[in-house]
């Protein structure tokens, strides 16, 4: 049965759900239980934060301290250690606090877990899953903000999934759960507020299938994330202009989902996508290079990257707001390549 | 663990005339010299314990039990190597004999072999992780994590430094403000330990009291062996920034293997003979290996796109 929940307990009850299921999934990182004293929380089994954004709260005292691990403040060290419990069989989920902090633990997903079954000639499976957070949009400045799924996207043996509606958070993170492979779960901060329907049953969403938020003729437009929010406003806009778009969410960004976005490219001939991290060697580069190599007789105009200007995040509201990429950016863009439409 | 120690010069040995040959690609890390450390620590371990290794990682691996033919073809780039040709020397693996990995990055197994002893933790045996790691690696900040994460949660997991005196042309005493590596235990209130790693009975017995702890959960240990490094860094590196002198020489003077010998005579466990027989059979034993190696056939074509994912 569906009901309305938050994104954040989406991600929650996800968990929750995997780990009744499978007694080998464990969970680390910082603060995820944690915080109050450790004597009390044996005694009480209590958890206190539940991580820093609250979203794994409940999860110590219903499993236990053994399978809900507050590591100290080492990403480096737990990281690594994620791929060694993987690697040997448990299916750990590590979160780390903010995606800006991967400088620390890098290690661990390129030299490491990403290669571990290549280099071994397929004899070894690395099942776990990296839960982070990514975004601007809180003043939390430029080391809390930054949106690196792109970059986690370019790595060989690495899936990177993007959830933007709690329906997808929960059956995304439970497929991530399921699979053999590293697969980075990146959740936008800014989302964990909003909720949505999201059924109560254990159910799966599969890593590499976008979504079409919105069926249309005249333009595409691909969003990652919460982006998908700024395409879904800019098509109420356009289709006041009798402009017709069709929106795609592409909920994971490695593996992307190119059959989608060229089917339907291949149907509006215009493509737009907003990709809300750096402009250069993002998600929405590569998209734009495989959309204009496969499928270039297609198109009737450019196509168009409404990215974050090549800055860090900065702190200001007012300079993060022109930061994030939004409706006014996109129908900027959106003008120049559907002039031929409003013509007619 | 005559017969390891044998086994591990042999196969180096070859190897390097084979890598001067070029009848080897890539890099080489050879770890003839060191083989008392490899050989006295694994001889307490069992196929369900694991290893992490390092650059230097022949020795682990045939010390841990793994297959010489597999090595070999491993190293000459065959399919039928431990991965097929896809990881070479420097990452050696097998996973059946608990083998985690030769280890390209410096401080790559600590996190390995933590995380393995959380896994043997969590599941409640008696297994352990043993972390093999250089004194270079000793100065990367995951070493620190990791030990400390190891004594919180008296993990299974034994560091056992090679203290080589050099990584890669820097020596130990240039980049370690401690004296000692094994100093750095008490920083992380667990036993630290310092014993001639040329010496494979003392080797043996350090680590069987850390195993041995670990296993009854009183948590890890960290050994320094002190060794020389006989080769270079790689295979082909002109060693120009060696001078040994003093102490330095002494400890690039002996000789695990002739130390054993004397050992082995001197205490009635093995005679003469069956130290030769011993090192016979491991001649031929390296020689099939070889030959293995050589007969095999390359990787096909079609597998430079596999096994990047599981399905």
């Amino acid at each position: 049965m569906a009901r309305e929940i938050l994104f954040m307990k989406a991600i929650n009850e996800a968990l929750d759900q995997a780990m009744a299921k499978d007694e080998n999934i464990i969970l680390l990182g910082e603060d995820i239980a944690g915080g109050a004293e450790v004597q009390h929380l044996e005694e009480a089994n209590e958890d206190a934060w539940g991580g820093v954004m609250g979203v794994t709260r409940g999860l110590a005292p219903k499993y236990g301290r053994e399978r809900v691990i507050d590591t100290p403040l080492s990403e480096m060290g737990y990281m690594a250690a994620a791929v060694g419990m993987a690697v040997t069989g448990l299916r750990p989920v590590a979160e780390l606090m903010f995606s800006d902090f991967i400088g620390f633990c890098f290690d661990s997903i390129i030299g490491q877990g990403s290669k571990m079954r290549y280099m071994f000639g397929g004899k070894a499976k690395v099942p776990m899953t990296v839960r982070t957070m990514h975004g601007a949009g809180v003043n939390a400045a430029a080391q809390h903000s930054g949106s690196y799924y792109g970059l986690f996207g370019s790595i060989p043996g690495v899936k990177v999934v993007v959830p933007a509606t709690p329906y997808d958070a929960k059956g995304l993170l439970l497929s991530a759960i399921e699979d053999d492979n590293l697969v980075i779960f990146s959740e936008d901060k800014t989302l964990y507020g909003m909720k949505g329907e999201v059924p109560e049953e254990y159910y799966t969403i599969p890593i590499g299938k976008a979504a079409i938020k919105r069926e249309g003729k005249d333009l595409t437009i691909v969003t990652i994330g919460k982006m998908l929010y700024v395409g879904l406003e800019v098509a109420d806009i356009l289709e006041k202009d009798n402009i017709s778009v069709e929106v795609i969410d592409l909920r994971t960004v490695a593996p992307w989902d190119e059959e989608t976005v060229l089917e339907s490219v291949k149907k509006t001939g215009r493509l737009i996508i907003i990709d809300e991290s750096n402009p250069h060697n993002n998600t929405a580069t590569d998209i734009a290079s495989v959309v204009a190599d496969k499928a270039f007789d297609y198109l009737d105009g450019p196509i168009k990257c409404v990215c974050a200007p090549n800055t860090p995040v900065p702190f200001a509201a007012n300079l993060e707001k022109l930061y994030i990429p939004d409706a006014n950016k996109v129908l900027t863009v959106a003008t120049e390549i559907i002039d031929d439409l409003r013509v007619k | 663990m005559y017969k390891s120690m044998e086994d591990i010069r042999n196969f180096e040995e070859n190897v390097k005339r084979f890598f001067a040959a070029g009848e080897i690609p890539g890099f080489v890390h050879l770890y003839a010299g060191e083989e008392a450390i490899a050989v006295g620590v694994c001889a307490h371990l069992t196929d369900e314990d694991y290893i992490t290794s390092t650059h230097r990682g022949h020795g682990h691996c045939i010390a841990k039990g793994g297959d010489l033919k597999g090595m070999m073809a491993e190293i000459f780039g065959k399919a039928t190597g431990l991965c097929k040709g896809k990881g070479g020397s420097m990452h050696i693996a097998d996973m059946n004999k608990g083998i985690l990995g030769a280890n390209g990055m410096v401080g790559g197994g600590f996190g390995l072999a933590t995380g393995a002893a959380m896994r043997n933790k969590y599941k409640k045996t008696d297994r352990v992780a043993v972390c093999f790691f250089g004194d270079g690696a000793a100065n990367e900040g995951v070493f620190h994590e990791c030990l400390n994460m190891a004594s919180i949660w008296k993990l299974p997991v034994i560091f056992v430094c090679e203290n080589n005196l050099f990584a890669e042309s820097t020596p130990q005493w240039y980049s370690s403000a401690s004296r000692t590596i094994a100093e750095r235990a008490a920083a992380y209130n667990m036993p630290g330990v310092r014993v001639n790693g040329k010496d494979v009975v003392a080797v043996y017995e350090a680590a069987g009291e850390a195993i041995e702890r670990a296993r009854k959960g009183e948590g890890p240990t960290l050994i320094e062996c002190v060794t020389y490094r006989n080769h270079g860094h790689f295979e082909g590196d002109e060693q120009t920034y060696k001078a040994p002198s003093g102490e330095e020489k002494e400890w690039a003077e002996v000789d695990p293997l002739e130390v054993f010998r004397q050992y082995a005579i001197e205490n009635g466990l093995l005679t003469e003979e069956e130290l030769d027989q011993l090192r016979e059979e491991s001649v031929r034993d390296i020689e099939e290996a070889i030959e293995f190696a050589k007969k095999s056939p390359e990787p096909s074509p079609e597998s430079l796109y596999q096994d990047v994912f599981a399905d």
